[in-house]
């Protein structure tokens, strides 16, 4: 009898179609711009931390020191690396969308070209401090060249070599300063039979794959595309460096296979921190898990991700990290400017550069990531002089799916038995260079 | 419960209802009265079904890439554009399509024959009452009652190369490999997924096909039993032939659900699907979001979608015919 | 069926072959939810090898699991109601009046179960904006958007599947009603829906599990404010770690509401599915 009043009572509510008098709009909170002279800003902030929450109880107290400086309130929202980019799209599609919003930097130029984002011109750049106070290479990232930027970097990632010093020792190693040095001793650390390999690579991720494929093209001198955007992926430069990285697990068999089921970065550190590996190649925001797992940064060192002795260059990182951007219809455009400036400020980045592992975007500014002052100069050298950013056109995002992925496609047949030669890199790398090419 | 013998779904909407009862006595309220009643129905599907039904169509027939995303209305016409780049299977985009649309034939019809044969063999076992019946088929029931999320995470940790219970038993347990194999990528990736989508869908096989044994009378198998029918005879004489529009129903049902399946390979897979992996609605979502060219997708959708009513409407027209002439 | 020795053999190896395909999921999914974390991160054991719960004090931390809950909660609640609600008027129309349109109703209503979702989850974002920005009601990242579009995912079945119920309760018993002066609505609600309480209790429990499972829409549509736990679930692999234990645990705790409901009602549901499915 319960059920019959309920679902009368249902019934009866069905039929006036009064369907907004069923509750729910209490949580109106995450909405656009509000209206007016209320000031408050929505702000979707990336994972950076160890978990969403962590990330907020970092953040809230900075966030309410701009409250206090400029009573402006900032509506936090932290969104997880799955949900991010899927989130930017539909606010961009929708124009629904908050003020202001982390981005990983590759995605700039992609981003730009949407055109939902306010352009730092002068003026903006004035408002937030001016451009002057920002690594360049780390601006750069900010859009594509010749154009006013539609982000600014906020926080600083750069690729290293982490090697784990108690190990290297044991074996007589120092550590490796060319790619060729890095296979020796990786080699010399691994025992199949004892199941112990000399590194860890997150194979199965097609984001941290299609970065060594940049690096390692780069390392050779090769372009992924050229002065007009069109994409250029079967170059010999780019199909070595592909498969340079490859043959890690393949032909030098430092990794182990499994490592093809790495579907993120997490996984491969883990490995380094609890001592299964000796080595990995991994952004320096790998410093808070390997905390998190009981690794002391005076376990470990770190030098920079080794070129081959013939190099075309000594390319060591892409240009990593994440920016902040402006929804071009924020009704809150000052507001917003201020907020990027505070962000972007000295003070700022000290207070968030110890927790989220990152490196300072300013010129002047020290690195605070680390107690490991040694660890903090090496990254900081790479990411000014030794990075690069990753193509800056439209088509980057693109880049990242179809050669990352198909690198994921040869990791697996690798690690399943098989063997991918040059011509089967060549072969891949076409296929994905057709699919940007076809939906560009 | 009474059980009606007409065959398929599409004949529930048929009218020819000759006994009408009192509702209609009242010529001018009986008239309104439907549409009313159908009213917040018919709202909610224009609403959340038709409308953006649609848009989707009208999206598939624009170029609507990242470059006009932020502002539809200058998003170029590209006639017929998005159609022709899904169907050029020389070209990168086309071929990929043509891949995953294998792949999801051969997942759907083996998820189906398999779902459909395990639930049929536990109905068929299950149907003679015994100790501890209503156990069994409660346990059995688990998989269907499950989130789907739930059960295929589970599915995803035990399916891990160097973590997982199933290289253990494999491997540790039995010995019947030396080399750990890997299940969520390479080849053995469909034969992971096709086991996951069997897992939550044989259960559901297994309820329906239950339901429909029930409504057997049991002097029919006596009879048979007396005229010395053998089990297997009878299960083909009596069962089989009972079950035919329940069968009917499920497998068209059965179908439709996993060749639209998302959740398996998306849950399961994570952003390193494999290419064995791909599923069709799975590789549409990438078309689209990934690489932000969502009339490309909206067109691939348009294709899958008119597929699957061919498909269902040859179905519905060959079975029809078939139970006609029966 | 006769119980031949055959007949048991075969019952036998039925139901543990069946038994261990849907068993071992269960057992891994319980055992490994009391494990400690360097247990699930190295190779598998049948035993934990120290049995703890703090995966189930751990997992409210981790992630804010308890708000989703709620979300979910709320959200498949309200979305079973209205769709059982909506779905009992509409059936009861199709089964017992006729008039003009209802084949192209309910040919359309069955056939949208062929929509693929990715086709018009775009499009339903866009008509969610366009309704807040125009009528002012709030869609995108409020329950109440997530309970609207849910509802309406199970509303086709469960009025195919009413309907087919309600045409096996005989129209005599309509009748009856009427005669006692009660209007159609009065033969509904004393007659039809008593006596179709299987097929209701079946399209009720269809409708829960359907809103408490989705994952497409649920990765698009909700915010912070009312992400729902199918969506939550995947923050256990967080930047840190991939708490498998954690992961299990929680996977457990929010399938218990809905198999036990759902075990609790399994009579009722076969015959509703049957009697709409048979129909």
């Amino acid at each position: 009898m319960r059920l019959r009043s309920l679902v009368a009572a249902a019934a009866v509510t069905a039929l006036g179609i009064s369907l907004a008098a069923c509750g729910g709009s209490d949580s109106g909170d995450s909405s656009g711009g509000s209206s007016g002279g209320d000031q408050t800003l929505t702000y979707w902030a990336s994972n950076q931390g160890t978990s969403l929450d962590n990330d907020k109880e970092v953040l809230t107290p900075v966030l309410q020191k701009f409250t206090q400086e400029t009573g402006i309130k900032v509506n936090l929202e932290v969104i997880g690396w799955n949900d991010l980019q899927t989130r930017i799209q539909t606010a961009i599609t929708s124009g629904q969308a908050p003020d202001v919003v982390n981005i990983g930097n590759t995605w700039a130029a992609s981003l730009q070209a949407t055109d939902a984002f306010l352009p730092f011109d002068g003026e903006a750049m004035d408002a937030i401090g001016g451009k002057d106070k920002f690594v360049p290479t780390a601006l750069a990232t900010g859009g594509k060249e010749g154009t006013d930027p539609t982000s600014v970097p906020l926080y600083g990632l750069a690729y290293g070599m982490y090697y784990n010093k108690a190990m290297f020792a044991a074996a007589g190693l120092q550590p490796p300063k060319t790619w060729e040095e890095m296979v020796a001793a990786a080699k010399k650390l691994t025992n199949p039979a004892k199941n112990q390999y000399g590194m860890a690579l997150a194979a199965g991720s097609y984001t941290e794959n299609v970065h060594f494929a940049f690096i390692n093209a780069a390392q050779n001198g090769a372009d992924w595309f050229d002065k007009d955007g069109k994409p250029t992926f079967t170059g010999d430069g780019q199909v070595q460096g592909v498969l340079r990285y490859l043959d890690l697990m393949q032909k030098d068999k430092v990794a182990n296979p499994s490592n093809a089921q790495y579907d993120n970065g997490t996984k491969s550190v883990n490995d380094f921190a609890t001592k299964k590996v000796a080595m990995i190649i991994n952004q320096n925001n790998a410093n808070s898990s390997i905390a998190a797992n009981g690794m002391k940064s005076s376990e470990y060192g770190v030098v920079p991700f080794p070129a081959p002795a013939d190099a075309a260059n000594q390319t060591a990182s892409h240009v990593a990290g994440i920016n902040l951007s402006i929804f071009k219809n924020t009704k809150n455009k000052d507001a917003a400017l201020k907020f990027v400036k505070f962000m972007t400020d000295p003070g700022t980045q000290a207070t968030l550069g110890k927790p989220f592992a990152s490196l300072p975007v300013l010129k002047d500014a020290k690195p605070v990531f680390t107690d490991n002052a040694e660890e903090a100069a090496t990254f900081q050298d790479i990411y000014n002089t030794k990075s690069k950013p990753l193509p800056l056109v439209p088509a980057e995002d693109q880049y990242e799916s179809t050669v990352g992925k198909a690198m994921n496609a040869m990791f697996a047949k690798i690690a399943t038995g098989g063997t991918v030669t040059a011509d089967e890199v060549k072969a891949a790398l076409k296929t994905a260079e057709d699919q940007v090419a076809a939906s560009s | 419960m009474s059980v009606a013998t007409t065959d398929a779904p599409a004949d529930a909407a048929k009218p020819a209802r000759s006994r009408r009862a009192g509702p209609e006595r009242r010529p001018g309220l009986s008239r309104w009265l439907p549409y009313l009643l159908l009213a917040p129905a018919v709202l909610l599907e224009l609403l959340i079904h038709i409308i953006p039904m649609l848009v989707g169509i009208w999206m598939s027939f624009v170029k609507l890439t990242k470059f006009y995303i932020a502002n539809w209305s200058a998003a170029p016409w590209a006639g017929l554009g998005n159609y022709k780049v899904a169907v050029d299977f020389d070209n990168a985009v086309g071929e990929g399509l043509l891949k995953s649309f294998g792949v999801t034939i051969a997942f759907s019809l083996i998820t189906v024959a398999l779902s459909w044969t395990l639930g049929m063999a536990a109905a068929v076992a299950l149907q003679p009452p015994f100790r501890g019946r209503s156990w069994v088929r409660t346990l059995f029931l688990v998989p269907y009652a499950l989130p789907a999320y739930a059960g295929i995470l589970t599915w995803n940790f035990m399916l891990q190369r160097d973590t997982g219970i199933v290289n253990h038993i494999l491997v540790d347990n039995l010995g019947l490999a030396s080399d750990r194999p890997f299940w969520l990528l390479g080849g053995n990736a469909l034969v992971s997924l096709i086991t996951v989508a069997v897992w939550k869908l044989w259960t559901f096989a297994f309820l329906t096909l239950m339901a429909g044994l029930q409504s057997i009378p049991r002097d029919v198998y006596e009879a048979a039993a007396v005229d010395g029918a053998g089990n297997l005879r009878q299960w083909r004489n009596i069962t089989l032939p009972s079950l035919r529009p329940v069968n009917l129903v499920l497998v068209l049902v059965l179908f439709l659900w996993t060749f639209s399946d998302f959740n398996t390979p998306y849950v399961l897979f994570g952003t390193a699907q494999p290419p064995a992996g791909d599923l069709i609605t799975f590789h549409i979502y990438n078309a689209s979001f990934l690489t932000w060219n969502f009339g490309s997708g909206a067109a691939m959708s348009v294709l899958l979608l008119i597929f699957l009513m061919i498909v269902t409407g040859i179905y519905l027209f060959v079975t029809g015919r078939r139970s006609r002439r029966a | 069926m006769r119980e031949t020795k055959g007949f048991k053999i075969y019952r036998g190896v039925m139901l543990a072959v069946l038994g261990l395909f849907v068993l071992i999921p269960l057992y891994v999914m319980i055992t490994s939810s009391l494990k400690p974390l360097a247990d699930v991160q190295g190779a598998f054991t049948w035993w934990p090898s120290n049995l703890t719960v703090e995966p189930f004090v751990e997992m409210w931390k981790t992630v804010p699991l308890a708000r989703y809950f709620v979300n979910s909660t709320i959200v498949s609640v309200a979305a079973t109601v209205f769709s059982v609600a909506i779905a009992i008027l509409a059936a009861f129309a199709v089964s017992r009046f006729r008039f003009r349109g209802r084949t192209v109703f309910t040919t359309t209503v069955l056939s949208t179960q062929m929509f693929p979702g990715v086709l018009f989850l775009l499009p339903l974002f866009l008509i969610f904006v366009n309704i807040n920005n125009s009528v002012g009601v709030q869609l995108v990242g409020t329950r109440l958007g997530l309970i609207i579009t849910y509802l309406t995912f199970s509303l086709p079945f469960s009025i195919w599947m009413l309907a087919g119920y309600f045409d096996s309760i005989p129209r005599e018993l309509d009748e009856a009603a009427l005669v006692d002066g009660c209007g159609p609505m009065g033969a509904l609600g004393r007659v039809v829906l008593p006596a179709a309480r299987p097929g209701v209790i079946a399209v009720a429990i269809y409708s829960f599990m359907t809103a408490w499972g989705e994952v497409l829409f649920a990765s698009v549509m909700t915010t912070e404010a009312n992400r729902t736990l199918s969506v939550g679930l995947r923050q256990y692999s967080t930047q840190t770690n991939v708490y498998w234990n954690q992961i299990m645990a929680a996977a457990l705790v929010v399938s218990i509401p809905v198999v036990i409901g759902f075990l609790l009602a399994q009579r009722h549901f076969v015959a509703g599915v049957t009697a709409g499915a048979v129909k």
